[in-house]
């Protein structure tokens, strides 16, 4: 068990290597740093001033020894021009002596935004926890609501509550959450469509819609009605997917042989179901859900733009929109771990609840 | 004139529609007629689920086959006093049809038109892209799960890596303006489209190579045709001009590629693995035959099932992925009807004027439903035998 952790986490670190490497590569290519320069000194700087000002704020030297830098193993870069010291790690206060030597990610450093104009820690950690909130909620509402229907679907395969529910899951997993968002928005937050104006108009909701069209809202206190939509949203989505895991999970756990001697024993199929094959049937849903959360990112970026909700998701568009490097690569850093942390999880807790799979 | 109530709409509409149904009656009547004979095609017309959604995505080819037919306006043409207007309003004097069936939108363009055009769009990429991540997947996973070792962890630590990236992430690195001018997107799609090349390359000299007349006849169309092909779409560099690509499109359609082939490369690995162990292929084995005949001309075709289930899924997963591109906005012009862009333009007055982003909504659904109930019958279909 231990060799096969160290394993993992040795290759995890290797992919996070890797992948930091190719996002760090990516956001800082020549055109990019180019713009940054533009946008943080002057739009009307010639080729030559671009030129100096990259090298003045050390984007001029190889991309490994930058990367080095920004990940803290490399003392960060120091210039001194006619006496005046500049460097990496001097600034907010530090002179060239008291300022530490390395300072990157790995030094908790992570950078400045150009876009907000503050600590990219800072910024993330407000979008992190919003986020949080959602992906809580999402959880909360998906999981349950998926196991449930893949669970009713497979336990009588073949019947009509099966294919009507498997077709249910099929239909969600069909429908991104762009379209689904635009959807619930149009029914259930539109002032002149969907049911809003009717129920308004009978007098049952005191407002013009009843949810909220935007979940801006939601970032100072969430309600039912500024946080339902995107909650539904992203849910919908992945609800469908692992709804159809546990049904043919489900589906076979409940022809084995168990499963008939029970049966045959005279115990009532409920309990059959509900004692002998759910805990058998959730253990492939188990890794699909930790395998969702990837997944639930992407719904977590499209939903918060498309709800103007200002978590992680809304940060990454902002950063990447406005060529922000250091915000783009923290966003990256975090997506990045938590594929990672998710996929170790899942395969931790796969051999814990099957007894049939042994690590050595 | 009046405009149209919603019965009007939809029985204009449905008229505009003919050609797709005329074709769609003519398919289904073969189809049906001849079931027998068409092998898993043919198994399709049995499954009520697989019907449905060989329909829905049918009718979505011929509309973008048809698609000039059908549409009522020029999709680009912008008519001033119809913007933001409701469904089944009348178009001014002069325009090439009598109304706006499904309303205008912020821009004052036909938002049908529009629609029926980003299905000609959609379809262009989407099953394209598929095909070629599967050639690269196919191509990278067959001696991945073959041969195992050196080849497989390296492989495999390739696909994971791609993988670990979340999706969105990757194409806000890899479709901007500004990654075209450092020719990145060139360089991965001379990479990804040399693959189909490799393809056909290995598996006509896998068949042919005790027959080198016929061999030698069969690489060297596959060269010329597919280095000719290589040279236009990769490096825009055809030298009779047929074969190109714009290069908003390229872009788009590598960072499809890339996102899709590491998933089909471990699909083809997974079945690899599992169909290795056969008899079959220890008796191939035995008599000597070359380790690329067997993995292309005795496993692939063993696995064909999984395979032509999961294109289908996929065909449905890249045109979501082309419409979330299109949702941010993401490589394609402004003009560009496809239905991503289209719900993008049409969110920010959703609450006040929906149909401009509901209507593409609606068939972007359809067609992804489509695609995955058509993938459910053939699953169920090939399962059977």
């Amino acid at each position: 068990m231990l060799m096969f952790l160290s394993r993992r986490l040795g290759i995890m670190a290797l992919t996070a290597l890797c992948l930091t490497f190719v996002v760090f590569f990516l956001t800082n290519l020549e055109p990019n740093l180019e713009k940054l320069a533009r946008s943080e000194g002057s739009v009307r700087m010639s080729d030559d001033q671009v030129t100096s000002w990259l090298e003045a704020n050390g984007h001029a030297r190889p991309l490994i020894m930058r990367y080095g830098e920004w990940l803290g193993v490399l003392p960060g870069w120091t210039r001194d021009v006619d006496g005046s010291v500049t460097g990496r790690c001097i600034r907010g206060g530090l002179t060239a002596e008291t300022a530490p030597t390395r300072c990157g990610v790995l030094q908790g450093n992570w950078g400045q935004s150009s876009v907000f104009k503050r600590p990219v820690g800072e910024i993330m950690g407000r979008s992190l926890a919003a986020t949080g909130w959602l992906m809580l909620w999402v959880m909360i509402v998906m999981v349950p609501s998926a196991l449930l229907l893949g669970v009713l679907a497979g336990m009588r395969e073949g019947t009509r509550t099966d294919r009507a529910l498997s077709t249910v899951a099929i239909a969600t997993t069909a429908t991104p959450e762009y379209v689904s968002g635009v959807i619930l928005i149009v029914v259930f937050a539109s002032a002149t469509a969907g049911i809003s104006p009717v129920l308004a108009e009978w007098g049952w909701i005191s407002g013009r819609t009843l949810f909220q069209g935007t979940a801006t809202s939601a970032m100072d206190k969430i309600t039912f009605w500024n946080f339902g939509l995107p909650v539904l949203t992203i849910a919908l989505y992945g609800m469908g997917y692992i709804a159809r895991m546990t049904r043919a999970s489900m589906t076979e756990v409940m022809t084995a042989q168990y499963i008939r001697t029970a049966r045959l024993k005279g115990v009532k199929f409920r309990d059959v179901v509900i004692r002998h094959a759910l805990r058998n049937a959730l253990i492939a849903p188990f890794t699909v859900i930790m395998l969702q959360f990837p997944w639930l990112l992407n719904g977590v970026v499209i939903v918060e733009t498309l709800f103007n909700y200002k978590g992680f998701g809304w940060t990454l568009v902002q950063g990447a929109g406005n060529n922000d490097i250091d915000l783009l690569l923290s966003c990256s850093v975090v997506a990045v771990i938590v594929v990672l942390v998710t996929q170790l999880i899942s395969d931790i807790g796969y051999a814990f609840l099957n007894p049939r799979i042994r690590i050595s | 004139m009046e405009p149209l109530g919603w019965g009007g709409i939809f029985a204009r509409m449905a008229i505009q529609f003919w050609p797709v149904w005329a074709a769609l009656i003519v398919t289904f009547a073969v189809s049906i007629h001849q079931k027998r004979k068409l092998g898993l095609y043919g198994k399709l017309f049995d499954s009520p689920i697989g019907m449905i959604g060989f329909a829905i995505v049918m009718f979505w080819v011929f509309t973008a086959l048809f698609a000039d037919l059908i549409i009522t306006q020029d999709p680009l043409v912008q008519i001033s006093s119809m913007k933001n207007k409701p469904p089944g309003e009348a178009a001014p004097e002069g325009s090439s049809y009598a109304y706006y069936l499904l309303g205008g939108d912020n821009l004052a363009r036909d938002v049908f038109s529009r629609m029926v055009m980003g299905a000609r769009r959609v379809l262009a990429i989407a099953p394209a892209a598929t095909a070629f991540a599967f050639m690269v997947g196919i191509t990278l996973g067959l001696p991945a799960g073959y041969f195992g070792g050196r080849l497989d962890t390296g492989l495999s630590f390739l696909a994971n890596l791609v993988l670990a990236f979340p999706v969105i992430l990757l194409f806000y690195l890899l479709v901007t303006p500004e990654i075209r001018d450092t020719g990145i997107p060139i360089i991965l799609a001379a990479v990804l489209f040399i693959f189909p090349v490799i393809f056909f390359i290995t598996l006509f000299n896998s068949r042919y190579f005790t027959d080198p007349p016929k061999r030698n006849l069969f690489i060297g169309i596959t060269l010329v045709l597919g280095l000719w092909a290589y040279s236009g779409l990769a490096f825009n560099m055809d030298p009779l001009g047929v074969w190109s690509m714009d290069p908003n499109l390229l872009n788009v359609f590598v960072a499809v590629v890339f996102v899709n082939a590491p998933t089909v490369f471990r699909i083809v690995r997974g079945i690899v693995l599992d169909l290795r162990s056969r008899d079959y292929v220890a008796a191939g084995q035995t008599r000597g035959e070359g380790a690329w005949y067997i993995m292309l001309w005795e496993i692939l075709p063993n696995a064909r099932g999984p395979l032509i289930v999961d294109f289908c899924l996929r065909i449905g997963y890249t045109t979501i992925l082309l419409g979330t591109l299109g949702f941010f906005g993401l490589g394609v012009s402004p003009e560009s009807p496809d239905w991503g862009s289209t719900i993008n333009d049409g969110r920010r007055l959703l609450s006040i004027f929906p149909h401009p982003a509901v209507v593409p909504a609606f068939a972007l659904m359809s067609l992804v439903l489509g695609l995955n109930l058509l993938a459910d019958g053939l699953r169920e279909e090939s399962l059977r035998d």
